[in-house]
């Protein structure tokens, strides 16, 4: 390790490691930011559910944006994996199913950025997933 | 660097390794391995999340999950079901004892939700080892902002205006003693970090070091940057191993990384830490004590003045501050006075942290703002008394605290509250006590660690509390008489009155306390020979009730003196004589015909 | 100065700012009673560590009560010395104290010295409300000190004196809380330890915890035996202080008295140990000549500079300590043994009394001089030079028995012929004395010519280290004194790293000399005494007609008519010894 040797050092050294805690700070306070639920039961994986969630931690983070995003177990929506549920701050819980690479970049694209829905959300009749 | 998509955060506090937390995290690297997700999952020992009643604990984040009671067979479940499958355990989630729902996120359980933790904020969160993820989570910037940006005297402002006090037990105003020490002219001053914690049942300091050391190695080096000093050194019990591993490993980093050592960020300021090892004698938590002990002498107190700030560590200005007042030094620099003053009451600022401990559910440790009253903190963040009991009193302060009655329950807890209510902060120490505690048997039970511990220089301490414990002795044996009591408060005036040390001026408190709060007990012993609690065994007797005993003669067979004597089918009796109350009679007997009188 | 105003009492006053409440007390006629504070003014010597807690007074504003001992007085500070508080207070400190201490008084060695009986006497103290256990410890018993901790209330002064003014290090406090006491490491026996029996732990002991080995029942027995010649020899400070202990004021001389009480007591003779002190000079002068003589012919292995060797204490204290310089140090035996060695031979033989039979008694006013009769190299086949070492106090006590009212006595000479003794021999008994009176000796044979001026002022004082140049004839002698061990480590670590630049050093162990002894009266911390004592020794060095120590007759008779000469063959047998090394 080389020696920090002034405060910007300390500055550009902290930003570079921030990101090794950033996600227990995220799970601590999860009320002020996007969080994706990546469905994450047998029937997901098998859909492919793993690369989804790996596209939106690493396109999410390549653009910057700052997001939750956990895996979950079975969301009860076999037909329609990879399912994930979006929760935008202070927003309703929306589901999507059939969530696949492009589908994952279009919901960032519109849904996240936009505050456009996209098409595919299952109607659910519950608010979220945990209760 | 990788980064990881779920961290498994496992208790590596001195009371979760001691439960196994050691083989928890080894089962998990391997387990994540065999399934090679070891790239994609870390694990890493944290500092003590608190929860030690339920430990130990193991997080996952960003899913917030929080695992309670986690045995090393948990583990592959954990990793089965909650990692791979994201489907949350929860026969191992925390249970709340009121609505007997379950809770996955800590911050939903009453043990949490009251707490505002500043000087524990890394305990639980980062991995100790790793002074990477302490400066990711602001470490070294309140230093880097001092050296940088402030003089000694605004960052010493800021601190003063902040209100911190002392956490060691006096209370004193941090920054005042900070801005004597700068004041005092000499090339050589030091920084002393006390880590002798020595009340029974405390152990915040503990806890700081193992959880967090990077914050204690940064505030020091604020101070001496702040007083003038170069050279900090850590006075640290020699029976906290993993903390001065911790502390010693942090030490390494730290100056590896060039945040100890010489030129620190290229501002001309040096500075470095020696630990320096005590041999765990309380009252060497005296700040005179401590120095004498560190310098190779007795460690006994002397009179102050001169205080360690103007004649200290080998005569030198030294500036004596407790670990976790030394916590609390980086976020004050980094969030500011005004931030820190909200919190907490008029006099007492920021917030505290107390080790709960005796007959409360919730035991472990706990940072609440000041002015929480003590009912909060033993019903809600402490669940209440254990098995149902019935509150009597919590003693606060350690071992020379006070003991308060249910009548102080909604007291705000700070400095002032607690002197005035005849007990103390003191380093943070809160023991429960339920209707089966014997008001005068814990205050003889506090004096014999007071009289274990004393120095022996002074008088009062010496041979007072001595004979105040002697008198006790005599009353717990059913031999006191009323001019006892008039007794012990006379000589507990005059222990306080004259002792040398703090240790000695509060060593009689636990006495006075409950002959204030609890007179009807003493009363009790002295005047009808009885102990209402039951406890002191000199005081009690096992009698046989003939109406429910059947003569079963189980009690005949257990008794280990022959004192019991019966025909079969007949009710039994015990012979007073003999009996030598060890209760196992009382205990066995299934008809509950064995009563205490 | 800055100047300090505050009431004591009610009473105004303006002391110097740093001032101690009980100094300021004191000042004003106000008596602040104290146990464990002990101040040997000027000599840089104070015990304060505000353990006692007797001193306890109400200070306006403060929570508790503050030991007027270590508190410093403070701009308007109102103290009450006498109120209800502190008076309770400061009796059931007392009270504690006597409380966890053997009510032994009656028959205790200390018993109308103690100080903390005085304190029971002064606070009236009529009953002791809390009783309790009491601590209990072994006796320890050792050629020259007595401890007998059951007696210790810490006050902590041994401590202080055994290590900060004489660096022995032996005794210190160990345990905790009430098992607390002080003891040598490990609790070992004293003489275990390094400790030298330099006896000033037992100068100060306000109580009976630390006392000398009592020998007056054997020198009684002895004096009773009529088939024993027993003889006495005093030593030069004992004179200057025994009437202290029969009321009498401090620094009263009491030679003649001391001689005629010595002789109803029934010694055969009574004779001087200042008689030795002058062959003393005789001896270690000539040696320091000796080497001095060589090293200024240019013998660079020659020991310089000499170190006296009249100290028991000092003896062990450097075989201990600095066994690499035990060849530095005269090799003269103390005057005590010389006195002891010449007696049962020189004089034996002149009165045809056989060895065994006569006892030699010395009274010093030391306790080591009880080791140092017992030293082995000091026997002769198991029988000693020395019998017994009686202190001050012990001869007092045996004057008590014998019903002699000392006041009464005339005065009376010593016998011969070793009871001459010049003015040079009386000084060994104060710092400086025998470094001075070897100067008068040394310059004459050295120089040849005869001194005109006989009182070195410049060797003389109480500072605990001083030097002087002393010019013999245009040779310039650099002098070093020290009184008090600490003082005499430092002029050793100087010899140890080759930067002293003395010819030669008088080291004493006590403070003040052995007129500071700890056989002496006590002194219960009043340093005027010692001044008082050092005076009348000096007046009776001036009263003397013969004032060198060579000019004695008795001394060159002996010479003549027994060793010869100094540093003879003979002498070397008996009147000098050699070092051990006890690291």
């Amino acid at each position: 390790m080389n020696k920090i040797k002034s405060l910007a050092d300390l500055k550009k050294l902290k930003e570079e490691v921030q990101s090794k805690i950033k996600l227990r700070e995220k799970g601590d306070n999860p009320d002020n930011l996007i969080q994706i639920k990546v469905s994450m039961a047998t029937c997901g994986i098998a859909s492919g559910a793993k690369d989804t969630m790996n596209y939106f931690i690493e396109e999410l983070d390549h653009q910057g944006i700052d997001a939750l995003i956990t895996q979950t177990g079975c969301m009860g929506f076999c037909y329609a994996e990879p399912t994930i549920e979006l929760t935008m701050p202070g927003k309703q819980p929306v589901i999507y199913g059939y969530v696949d690479k492009a589908k994952a970049q279009e919901i960032i694209d519109k849904h996240i950025k936009l505050n456009e829905l996209v098409d595919g959300i299952i109607p659910v009749s519950y608010k979220t997933i945990d209760e | 660097m990788a980064d990881y998509k779920m961290h498994l955060l496992v208790c590596g506090g001195t009371g979760c390794k001691a439960a196994q937390s050691e083989l928890i995290k080894t089962n998990f690297q391997n387990q994540l391995a065999e399934r090679g997700l070891e790239n994609e999952i870390q694990v890493i020992h944290t500092g003590c999340f608190g929860f030690c009643e339920q430990g130990p604990i193991v997080k996952i984040q960003p899913d917030n999950t929080f695992y309670v009671s986690v045995s090393p067979d948990d583990t592959l479940e954990i990793i089965d079901e909650h990692v791979v499958k994201g489907r949350i355990v929860e026969r191992l989630l925390y249970t709340d004892p009121n609505t007997k729902s379950q809770i996955s996120e800590s911050k939903n359980m009453d043990f949490y939700k009251k707490q505002v933790r500043i000087a524990l904020r890394n305990c639980g969160f980062i991995n100790p080892e790793n002074i990477e993820e302490y400066i990711g989570n602001d470490g070294y910037s309140a230093l880097g902002k001092c050296l940088d940006e402030l003089s000694p005297e605004e960052a010493i402002k800021i601190i003063m205006d902040s209100g911190l006090r002392g956490r060691g037990g006096g209370g004193f105003p941090t920054g005042l003693k900070w801005d004597i020490t700068r004041k005092v002219e000499n090339e050589q001053k030091y920084v002393v970090c006390n880590a002798d914690e020595g009340d029974p049942g405390a152990f915040m300091d503990r806890s700081i070091l193992e959880g967090d050391p990077h914050t204690v190695i940064e505030a020091m080096a604020i101070c001496g940057f702040c007083i003038g000093a170069d050279k900090g050194l850590v006075y640290i019990r020699a029976e906290y191993p993993l903390a001065i591993q911790r502390l010693k490993t942090a030490l390494k980093q730290a100056r590896e990384f060039g945040l100890l050592g010489e030129n620190i960020l290229g501002s001309g300021f040096s500075f470095d830490i020696e630990i320096r090892y005590g041999a765990g004698a309380f009252v060497c938590g005296e700040e005179t004590a401590l120095i004498h002990s560190m310098e190779g002498k007795r460690g006994e107190p002397t009179f102050k003045p001169p205080f360690p700030s103007q004649e200290g560590y080998l005569g030198k200005p030294t500036n004596v501050n407790n670990v976790e007042t030394f916590a609390n030094i980086p976020p004050i620099i980094n969030k500011g006075a005004a931030w820190f003053s909200t919190i907490g009451t008029e006099k007492s600022k920021g917030t505290k942290v107390f080790a709960l401990a005796g007959k409360i559910n919730n035991v472990g440790l706990i940072e609440v703002p000041m002015g929480t009253t003590l009912r909060e903190v033993i019903y809600d963040i402490g669940g209440g008394i254990k098995n149902g009991r019935q509150f009597k009193s919590v003693q606060t302060g350690g071992p020379s605290g006070g003991c308060l009655t249910k009548d102080f329950l909604d007291t705000p807890i700070d400095y002032d509250n607690l002197l005035a209510a005849g007990s103390m902060m003191g380093s943070g120490g809160m023991i429960v006590m339920d209707e089966d505690d014997c008001m005068v048997s814990i205050a003889k039970f506090y004096l014999e660690f007071t009289l274990e511990e004393s120095c022996g220089k002074c008088t009062p301490c010496r041979i007072g509390n001595k004979r105040l414990h002697e008198i006790l002795e005599k009353i717990t044996n059913g031999n006191g008489t009323p001019e006892d009591l008039t007794k012990l408060r006379m000589l507990s005036h005059v222990i306080k009155d004259t002792s040398l040390c703090g240790l000695g001026q509060t060593s009689p408190n636990p006495v006075l306390s409950t002959l204030d709060n609890f007179m009807d007990e003493y009363e009790a012993h002295v005047k009808e020979g009885k102990c209402p609690a039951g406890q002191c065994k000199a005081l009690l007797q096992y009698v046989i009730d003939d109406e429910q005993c059947t003569g079963c003669t189980l009690c005949f067979r257990i008794c280990p003196v022959g004192a019991i004597s019966g025909e079969k089918r007949s009710p039994h009796y015990i012979d007073q004589a003999l009996c030598i109350k060890c209760g196992a009679c009382f205990e066995k007997c299934k008809f509950n015909a064995i009563k205490i009188a | 100065m800055e100047m300090i105003n505050l009431t004591i009492d009610k009473k105004p006053l303006v002391v110097k700012k740093g001032t101690s409440i009980l100094e300021a007390a004191s000042s004003i006629g106000v008596h602040i009673p104290t146990l464990c504070h002990m101040h040997l003014h000027d000599m840089n010597i104070e015990n304060k560590p505000g353990g006692c807690r007797v001193c306890v007074v109400e200070v306006t504003g403060r929570r508790n009560l503050a030991p007027a001992c270590c508190t410093e007085v403070a701009e308007g500070m109102e103290v009450r010395s006498h109120s209800i508080r502190a008076v309770n207070a400061r009796r059931t400190v007392l009270e504690l104290i006597l409380s966890d201490h053997p009510a032994d008084c009656l028959v205790c060695a200390k018993s109308g010295n103690c100080e903390l009986q005085d304190m029971a006497h002064h606070l009236g103290i009529r009953e002791i409300h809390y009783q309790g256990e009491q601590s209990h410890y072994r006796e320890d018993t050792s050629p020259a000190i007595i401890r007998e901790m059951d007696k210790c209330i810490l006050c902590r002064r041994c401590e202080m004196m055994c290590n900060e003014v004489q660096t022995v290090g032996v005794l210190s406090m160990i345990n905790r809380g009430f098992h607390a006491v002080v003891s040598p490491a490990f609790e070992m026996n004293l003489d275990h330890s390094s400790c030298t029996y330099c006896g000033q732990c037992v100068a100060v002991c306000p109580t009976g915890a630390l006392t000398e080995v009592d020998q007056t029942g054997a020198v009684i027995r002895a004096l009773s035996d009529p088939s024993k010649t027993v003889i006495v020899q005093t030593a030069p400070a004992v004179r200057a202080a025994l009437g202290e202990e029969f009321g009498l004021p401090a620094g009263t001389l009491v030679t003649g008295k001391m001689a005629a009480a010595l002789r109803r007591l029934g010694f055969d003779y009574v004779f001087d140990t200042d008689f030795a002190a002058d062959l003393t000079i005789m001896e270690e002068g000539t040696e320091l000549l000796g080497r001095l003589n060589k090293f200024l012919a240019g013998d660079k292995d020659v020991k310089l500079p000499i170190l006296t060797s009249c100290c028991p204490a000092w003896v062990k204290f450097f075989e201990h300590h600095f066994p690499g310089l035990k060849d530095i140090p005269s090799t003269a035996r103390s005057p005590q043994q010389m006195f002891g060695s010449i007696a049962k031979t020189y004089f034996a033989d002149k009165m045809q009394v056989k060895r065994e039979d006569l006892v030699v008694v010395s009274i010093m006013p030391c306790v080591a001089k009880k080791y140092e009769s017992s030293r082995d190299e000091f026997a002769v086949d198991g029988n000693p030079d020395v019998d017994y070492a009686l202190t001050t106090r012990e001869l007092a006590q045996i004057i008590n028995l014998a019903n002699i009212d000392f006041k009464f006595l005339p005065d009376e000479e010593f016998d011969q012929p070793m009871g001459e003794s010049t003015g040079a021999s009386v000084i060994f008994g104060t710092t400086g004395g025998v470094i001075e009176a070897a100067v008068r000796t040394a310059y004459e044979l050295q120089t040849g010519k005869t001194l005109e001026r006989l009182d070195f002022e410049e060797l003389r004082g109480m500072e605990g280290l001083r030097k002087a140049t002393i010019d013999f004839d245009g040779l310039p002698i650099n002098i070093g004194i020290a009184h008090g061990l600490g003082n005499a480590r430092k002029l050793l670590e100087e010899i140890k790293t080759g930067a002293s630049e003395f010819h030669a050093i008088e080291i004493m162990s006590c403070p003040g000399g052995c007129i500071g002894g700890g056989g002496q009266p006590y002194h219960h911390g009043d340093v005027e005494i010692l001044r008082k004592r050092q005076k009348a020794i000096y007046s009776e060095d001036q009263s003397k007609t013969i004032r060198k120590s060579h000019e004695n007759p008795y001394i060159k008779k002996l010479y003549q008519e027994f060793l010869g000469e100094p540093l003879s063959e003979k002498a070397h047998h008996l009147l000098h010894t050699e070092y051990f090394d006890r690291s």
